[in-house]
């Protein structure tokens, strides 16, 4: 299936893109991560949290073609 | 006052005094509030190294995050006795001195604005998607951390 990515923050600087569509197999959250972490090096060295369909989701939760964003440390306010 | 929909809590850069007095103001009609209590949060200009911030340039998850200021005002009204509430938030370029977070809380008596306030403030710190860039005198930046 194809699914958005979005990144936000410092993580949208490792990536140098804010959006992107990537074709995967269904899976999970952790199938989405190893390929993401092959196509950007950098991003091992940072911290984030990932969503899907705007819930933060944990590795093992299962892909639904929803869109996913890659979340660095929250800092509102 | 309670709204089934997310509405955008965001504004354009920094909240103005100017609209910050116009939202109480706008309350004098409410003449069954007691209480209000405001938090306004604003841009520290933090030394590191022997650089300062600037200024905070604010992004967001916009979807998410209106979302998520939607669920916090839902629990808020279902724990306090509120009579309203409104949250606002800035993106892009708030500078040092100016205020990028205005919560106004309002009831019938006191107690209850002191425990929302807080409750509302906190959540926000934990659950928003927003993401502040910090920028420094020498247009260097560093990446905001909630703690």
């Amino acid at each position: 299936m194809e699914i958005t990515i979005k990144y936000f923050g410092q993580i949208a600087e490792e990536t140098n893109t804010t959006e992107e569509t990537i074709r995967i197999e269904n899976g999970n959250i952790s199938n989405i991560l190893t390929l993401l972490l092959k196509k950007y090096d950098g991003l091992k060295y940072k911290d984030f949290q990932v969503a899907q369909n705007q819930e933060i989701v944990s590795p093992e939760t299962e892909i639904t073609g929803a869109e996913i964003a890659l979340l660095p440390p929250f800092s509102g306010g | 006052m309670k709204d089934k929909k997310p509405k955008n809590v965001f504004i354009k850069g920094a909240i103005t005094h100017e609209f910050i007095g116009n939202s109480i103001y706008k309350h004098q009609s409410k003449t069954s509030i007691g209480a209000h209590n405001i938090f306004l949060g604003q841009v520290r200009a933090d030394k590191v190294d022997d650089k300062t911030v600037s200024a905070i340039e604010y992004t967001a998850y916009e979807d998410m995050a209106n979302q998520k200021f939607h669920d916090i005002r839902e629990a808020t009204f279902n724990k306090f006795n509120l009579t309203c509430m409104h949250i606002y938030h800035s993106l892009g370029t708030v500078k040092a001195g100016e205020i990028c977070l205005f919560v106004f809380v309002s009831a019938p008596h006191r107690k209850v604005v002191f425990d929302a306030l807080e409750y509302v403030v906190e959540e926000i710190k934990a659950h928003v998607p927003v993401f502040g860039k910090e920028i420094f005198e020498d247009q260097s930046h560093q990446w905001k951390k909630n703690t």
